[in-house]
């Protein structure tokens, strides 16, 4: 075959960037409510929410793209996928709904002030968990057959989903607890520069045990982790990890305001990278490829200008939306 | 057999249920952006302070019912899959592209822009936001064509082929965009959203007037206006919402004829004129319209423009095609009722606007005060009277509502209907408390924005006095 534009193969790169802008923008809003009851009520409390508050709805749309991408460009994966991990996916949707509402709710019933901020930070738990475990779910592969989801209600359930589930809580809370320092001084920098230093633990352990398990999972993975020659690639990822790792720690006792964060975000890309290099070419594991899933070329021609020209303009404001918002929250005399 | 049946019905009711939910904010935050876009425009066209006033008023009820209508949107872009899995494989390649569509030209407009448009007014300058609010409104009209694009197309498919895979693939995407039923459908929906909107703030206006009438307070500058602008719009729209109506009915006829059978209770053919039936109970088991109150010929009339105008019944049509006609007919009615309302409203306070009385005529407050949330009682009916006139089928015609769910059991729909319907009412019940609570203030001048109460968010601007003093002790507002 001469070669040609393999649309599923871009397709899922754009699926996939989606959800890596799902998780890191997300994923520290998210971070700050599963923080939040660590976070003292009153000015501090405040003045965390504040700084994701003009944003968090920009960040959540991007859950919105990656299901709508899915159902636009995978229909068959989106089907299967969603109906194999239909508790957790629920718990997630209904998780959302409070923490989402709470953004407003706290600051238009201040004698209900505590029951929104408990709904805030369980709802992003519950949320965080829920997203973890539907990673680890598929991971470990989805029973199918006649194009459609042929296990049970509960097959999703397992101790390494619940491992996946709870290092990702471990991982947003440390992107929340960096953002934090970015977005504060004070007190609440203060207390988030020791969260982080403690998080920061807890996400590499949580990473090396999940990595350590994963390729035991299937065979196809130990394969496209171990094989000769693309382990000297596929080795590069741990590397990197150590050497963000290092960073990190290092920013943190210099008292860094912005490479925490920088450096929780790399170890977020690093995982991410992770993950493809253990799922590609496969959508739904084991036996779903990208190809197997893509709606007709059709469907994909239509929408690729669509995603080409849109998705940078999104970016362009998205980051000017951003930069209105600039700067410590809370702080005198910054603009 | 007995449990798939089970598993269809629960997971139809999750779909209405919580799409029915989602449907309200939408249809007022799509009217309320534009609202809220012209009182910007105003303000920075007169510089009137009372402008500023309802803007800043209306904004913070947006606040809450856009949060409200994302979050429960966001359940919505996972609902086909989870319970409508077959669907979303058959149908994904064709509405699947315009959902993305919509996600990527509307939903990202009005999330970017929505931080600047609540929390941005001191950062960038009353231009800079004005066009952050026009970006929100635009926002939600982009939204409305595409998902309406996406809705038409399963009442009217068009543009299409089947593949191997009993998928459906598309052939020419401007056949499946601008499907026969979207044009008609767009209209009637976005005019819906804006009386919807006009009808709630002509309430808030209403009760203001009402409120410092028997209070013996001189009348509000912001409730006069808010009260005059929305009367004015209704007067405009419910008449042409209602040649739009009509409009959309005869279209239906042209292409799901079985579904205006439904919604006029039509069991029988009529050779020479089909009488209007008023009300009556339809009985789907016996094929017959029982205690019909009915209008001589008038059917044909209204559909075919011609008194003896034969019409085909369900009698002509298989029992396996018939939606359930009493929820059609009765939803028909409520929605049509509520327009007529409407336009008496429009027509009475057009009647106190000429002879200068729209501010002191008690009866027109109290009726437009009655009739706030009319609006959302006709969308929510027009919405039941199309989506359940399409049953049985999710694409009309083609793909059966029971050839479309997800392979699942039956106690898992059940256990996440019943979780949805306690978190809605908890969530979206205290979320409907705080707006009235928001609307039982009158507004003022120098009202604040959503900021208020959240002091810390303006701060490094020009923080109020209480603020700072909290900010040098410590201490909270």
């Amino acid at each position: 075959m001469p070669f040609a534009f393999d649309l599923p193969a871009i397709f899922a790169f754009v699926i996939a960037f989606a959800i890596f802008a799902y998780v890191v923008m997300d994923g520290f809003d998210l971070g700050i409510g599963i923080l939040f009851q660590a976070i003292p009520a009153g000015q501090e409390r405040d003045s965390a929410m504040n700084s994701i508050a003009p944003v968090w709805d920009g960040n959540e749309t991007w859950l919105v793209l990656g299901g709508g991408g899915l159902l636009a460009a995978f229909p068959l994966a989106y089907g299967m996928i969603l109906s194999a991990l239909y508790a957790p996916i629920i718990a997630m949707l209904l998780a959302l709904v409070f923490r989402g509402v709470a953004f407003e709710f706290r600051w238009r019933d201040p004698a209900h002030r505590a029951f929104w901020d408990v709904a805030f930070s369980v709802g992003s738990v519950v949320a965080t968990l829920a997203q973890g475990i539907t990673l680890g779910g598929l991971l470990q592969g989805v029973a199918v057959a006649n194009r459609g989801y042929a296990g049970g209600w509960f097959d999703w359930l397992s101790p390494f989903s619940l491992l996946v589930g709870v290092s990702l809580v471990a991982g947003y809370a440390l992107l929340g607890a960096t953002w934090l320092i970015m977005k504060s001084e004070g007190p609440l920098q203060e207390r988030c520069y020791r969260l982080a230093l403690r998080l920061g633990v807890a996400v590499i352990v949580a990473m090396a045990a999940v990595s350590v398990w994963t390729p035991f999972l299937r065979d196809a993975y130990w394969l496209r982790w171990f094989a000769w020659p693309q382990v000297l690639f596929t080795a590069q990822v741990p590397l990197l990890v150590a050497i963000a790792s290092a960073v990190f720690f290092f920013s943190l006792r210099r008292r860094h305001h912005y490479t925490p964060f920088l450096m929780a975000l790399g170890l977020f890309t690093l995982g991410l990278a992770g993950l493809g290099i253990s799922l590609y070419p496969y959508i739904v594991p084991p036996a779903v490829s990208i190809w197997d899933a893509a709606a007709p070329d059709v469907s994909l021609k239509f929408m690729l200008p669509g995603v080409l020209v849109m998705v940078p303009i999104i970016l362009a404001y998205t980051g000017y939306s951003y930069w209105v918002f600039r700067g410590k929250t809370g702080h005198e005399g910054y603009h | 057999m007995f449990e798939a049946f089970d598993a269809i019905v629960l997971a139809r009711a999750q779909f209405a249920f919580t799409v029915s939910f989602h449907f309200i904010f939408p249809s007022f935050s799509i009217g309320l952006a534009s609202y809220l876009a012209v009182l910007e425009g105003l303000w920075l066209w007169t510089g009137r302070q009372v402008y500023l006033d309802l803007f800043k008023y209306w904004l913070k009820i947006f606040a809450l019912a856009f949060g409200m209508g994302v979050v429960s949107g966001i359940v919505m872009a996972y609902q086909f899959g989870t319970n409508w899995a077959a669907f979303s494989d058959k149908a994904g390649p064709v509405i699947g592209p315009l959902m993305a569509y919509e996600v990527l030209t509307a939903f990202f407009l009005e999330a970017g822009f929505l931080g600047v448009m609540l929390f941005g007014m001191n950062r960038v300058g009353p231009t800079l936001h004005f066009v952050a609010t026009l970006a929100v409104a635009i926002g939600t009209f982009i939204s409305a064509f595409w998902i309406l694009s996406a809705n038409s197309w399963m009442h009217t498919p068009a543009g299409f082929a089947m593949n191997a895979g009993g998928q459906f693939v598309p052939v020419d995407w401007l056949a499946v965009i601008f499907n026969p039923s979207f044009p008609y459908r767009l209209v009637h929906t976005v005019f819906g959203a804006y009386l919807t909107t006009a009808l709630v703030v002509g309430a808030v206006g209403a009760w203001h007037l009402l409120r410092a009438r028997s209070t013996d307070r001189g009348t509000d500058d912001g409730a006069r206006v808010m009260f005059s602008m929305a009367m004015g719009m209704i007067t405009v729209v419910a008449p042409l919402q209602i040649l739009a109506g009509d409009q959309h009915g005869l279209n239906t006829l042209e292409h799901q004829p079985v579904k205006v059978m439904a919604m006029e209770g039509h069991f029988e053919s009529y050779n020479s004129g089909a009488p209007l039936i008023l009300f009556g109970w339809p009985d789907q088991a016996a094929g017959v319209t029982r205690y019909a109150v009915e209008v001589p010929k008038a059917s044909s009339l209204i559909l075919k423009h011609s008194l003896d105008a034969p019409l085909n019944g369900l009698d002509t049509v298989d029992r396996k095609e018939w939606p359930p006609v009493a929820i059609v007919f009765w939803a028909f009615r409520i929605m049509v009722g509520m327009g007529m309302l409407m336009l008496a409203l429009a027509a009475f306070s057009l009647l106190a606007r000429v002879r200068r009385r729209l501010y002191d005529w008690p009866l027109l407050h109290r009726f437009a005060l009655a009739m706030g949330p009319a609006g959302f009682v006709a969308v929510i009916a027009g919405w039941v009277t199309t989506e359940v006139g399409r049953q049985p089928y999710t694409v009309y015609g083609l793909l059966r509502t029971a050839d479309s769910v997800s392979r699942l059991d039956a106690p898992a729909v059940a256990a996440s209907l019943l979780a949805f319907i306690v978190v809605y009412f908890v969530v979206f019940g205290a979320g409907v408390f705080y707006i009235l609570k928001l609307m039982s203030h009158p507004p003022h001048r120098g009202e604040q924005g959503p900021d208020r109460g959240a002091p810390v968010r303006a701060a490094g601007l020009t923080p109020s006095p209480a603020v700072a003093e909290s900010l040098a002790t410590g201490r909270e507002v």
